[in-house]
């Protein structure tokens, strides 16, 4: 574990968190992106907003490598990790979130977590039972409790609420030690409530671990984000603070219909 | 029967440890029991025609359910896996043919054939989980033919057509370990040594990763799994299960033809698994006593009724459709069903 927090800061002191140079991504004759250059400093929160097929979800899944970019360089932490398949990328401190819960449906919530600490440490085929006293069993409680979930912690996925799901799906994301998050719609479909808690865990996350969010509520995504990218027909359209972007004309004609400028 | 009980069934429980035997419920040390002391209840014919038989195929489809059951996999290869290993111990070790039988002595000869089972399980997995769903079953039942033929075929190392005979069980300290008895105790102990080995690895971080592919294969990718070298190593983990399988079966019948491992057999494995329940590794088990039963029995039930003998698949066909329509996860899913029922008041319909 040290090592891995050593090699954190040293990579935080000297490159960027994520840097995309010409990522494109094609399907068939179909341009998802064209043409993304963007770059996030270590411990920035970014929004990235778009219509429906404005490509932010394609925008995620080449970075983590769901999808590989037909062309174009991706590097995490000054890291070219462009051919790297999607586990890889994850060892090294990146984690998503789906818009539709992925989630292991026939385990619970405890077994769920417990994989993801798993899967970015050591002993992943480990035939040995995890005993009482495990350090990541440990760590995948107190994780269920951060995500308030410890009342369903025994539960078997399949019978969770949509929003106990949703926040499991983020506490998958946080497991071991994420140093770039990427959330996809964390907030759709949750209660007002539930909204408020997820704020409050985006907002209360360390400061070194930086984060990008898709987010079509407005509301949301101007209070837990620094920067915000804009995105239209597979392009970034601009890129700015969320008040450059709020007063922004073209933002507002395009996408707000001047509905926040009275915020 | 209380596997089926969500406490033993190994998903719950972490508080307390697995070593505890208080945990392993009345049920087990009864089941434990009556098996121990089968030898002073059953015959020499049901020792080894009913009994042996029975956990040899139903440890070979106890690795289909491992696969199929936590990982998704429907393998059609397990029962060529169980025959290579059947092949390797008679080539290596004694048969009638001895210019093909090496004639090592069988502890050198059954480690090194399950050894060549897993490495050929294991390579037969990585051909085969780069596919999905049915594209997984085609690939492997087309390996299972492909040796099928190949074995036939061959007669410089397979003995082609008649294959290998006269193949020896080991004797020593004394005992000749084909006798019904002690080859009773063997296979009771391989075949409890496996159920016991998955239950164990189910809940270890390999299995649980296996049933995370299963849920979600992409998922466990953004959670930094290899997905694919996980889906291997299952494959080899559930060959080392049915290479061992595959030893005693050569050394209960003497002989191993390309018969034991044509197609036919290998389908027999996925209707053992699918009819005992792979929802939990006793199925298996459950699904090979039947099957046994029916293919021991049929003919005799048939000849008493005056029908014809020879229709006996008939009625070992009609069985299997019995068991599945009522229920499609097997002896499993109609065993739990009628506890549910059981524990359920007949006039409130709620649960006493």
């Amino acid at each position: 574990m040290a090592e891995t927090v050593a090699a954190r800061l040293s990579a935080t002191g000297t490159a960027n968190a994520l840097e995309l140079r010409g990522v494109s991504r094609l399907f068939g004759a179909l341009a998802a992106l064209t043409d993304i250059s963007m770059t996030v400093q270590p411990g920035e929160r970014r929004a990235v907003l778009g219509s429906n097929g404005a490509g932010k979800t394609t925008l995620f899944n080449c970075i983590t490598g769901d999808f590989p970019p037909s062309s174009g360089t991706i590097r995490l932490f000054g890291e070219d990790v462009t051919d790297f398949p999607p586990y890889e990328r994850i060892r090294r401190g990146l984690r998503r979130t789906y818009q539709i819960s992925l989630l292991f449906t026939g385990l619970t919530v405890l077994d769920n977590v417990y994989l993801a600490c798993r899967g970015v440490s050591r002993g992943r085929f480990s035939f040995i039972r995890p005993r009482r006293n495990d350090a990541l069993m440990a760590s995948a409680r107190d994780l269920v409790e951060a995500v308030h979930l410890t009342p369903a912690r025994d539960t078997e996925v399949a019978a969770l609420s949509y929003g106990q799901q949703r926040q499991l799906e983020i506490a998958l994301a946080l497991a071991g030690a994420p140093r770039f998050v990427l959330f996809d719609e964390p907030a759709a479909g949750l209660s007002p409530t539930e909204r408020r808690e997820l704020i409050e865990i985006l907002t209360n996350l360390p400061e070194h671990i930086g984060y990008m969010i898709i987010e079509h509520d407005m509301d949301v995504a101007l209070r837990v984000a620094e920067s915000v990218t804009m995105m239209h027909n597979g392009r970034i359209f601009k890129e700015g603070s969320p008040q450059e972007i709020e007063e922004d004309p073209e933002v507002q004609e395009l996408y707000l219909g001047g509905g926040l400028a009275h915020h | 029967m209380a596997v089926l009980d969500p406490e033993a069934t190994g998903t719950g429980g972490l508080e307390t440890p697995w070593w505890d035997i208080s945990r392993i419920p009345l049920v087990y040390w009864a089941v434990g029991l009556i098996l121990l002391i089968m030898p002073l209840i059953a015959g020499d014919f049901i020792l080894s025609q009913i009994l042996s038989w029975a956990l040899i195929l139903g440890m070979i489809a106890l690795s289909l359910m491992f696969l199929a059951g936590y990982g998704n996999m429907v393998s059609l290869v397990q029962m060529t896996v169980a025959g290579v290993a059947a092949y390797m111990t008679a080539i290596f070790g004694t048969s009638a043919i001895d210019t093909i039988s090496l004639g090592w002595p069988w502890w050198v000869a059954a480690p090194l054939a399950i050894l060549v089972a897993v490495i050929f399980g294991t390579l037969s997995g990585a051909l085969a989980v780069r596919t999905e769903g049915i594209y997984t079953i085609m690939i492997t039942l087309a390996i299972a033919a492909a040796m099928f033929y190949l074995v036939r075929q061959n007669y410089t190392l397979f003995n082609g057509f008649s294959g290998l005979n006269q193949v020896r069980a080991p004797e020593f300290w004394g005992v000749v370990w084909r006798d019904p008895i002690p080859f009773y105790y063997v296979t009771l102990f391989c075949a409890v040594l496996s159920y016991a080995a998955v239950v164990y690895v189910a809940r270890s971080p390999f299995g649980l990763a296996l049933q995370g592919v299963r849920d979600n294969a992409r998922r466990m990718h953004a959670l930094g799994f290899n997905v694919t070298a996980h889906r291997i190593a299952a494959y080899a983990f559930a060959s080392l299960i049915a290479g061992t399988a595959g030893v005693l079966l050569v050394w209960l019948n003497g002989q191993v033809s390309p018969g034991t491992i044509g197609v036919g057999p290998a389908i027999d494995i996925l209707i053992i698994a699918v009819v005992g329940g792979i929802a939990h590794p006793i199925g298996p088990f459950l699904g090979a006593i039947l099957y046994v039963v029916l293919r021991t029995f049929a003919l005799d039930v048939l000849v008493a009724l005056g029908l014809g003998g020879e229709r006996f698949q008939l009625l070992i066909g009609l069985g299997f459709l019995a068991v599945v329509f009522f229920s499609s996860d097997g002896l499993l899913g109609l065993w739990k069903r009628f506890r549910e029922r059981a524990k359920r008041d007949p006039v409130t319909g709620e649960t006493r």
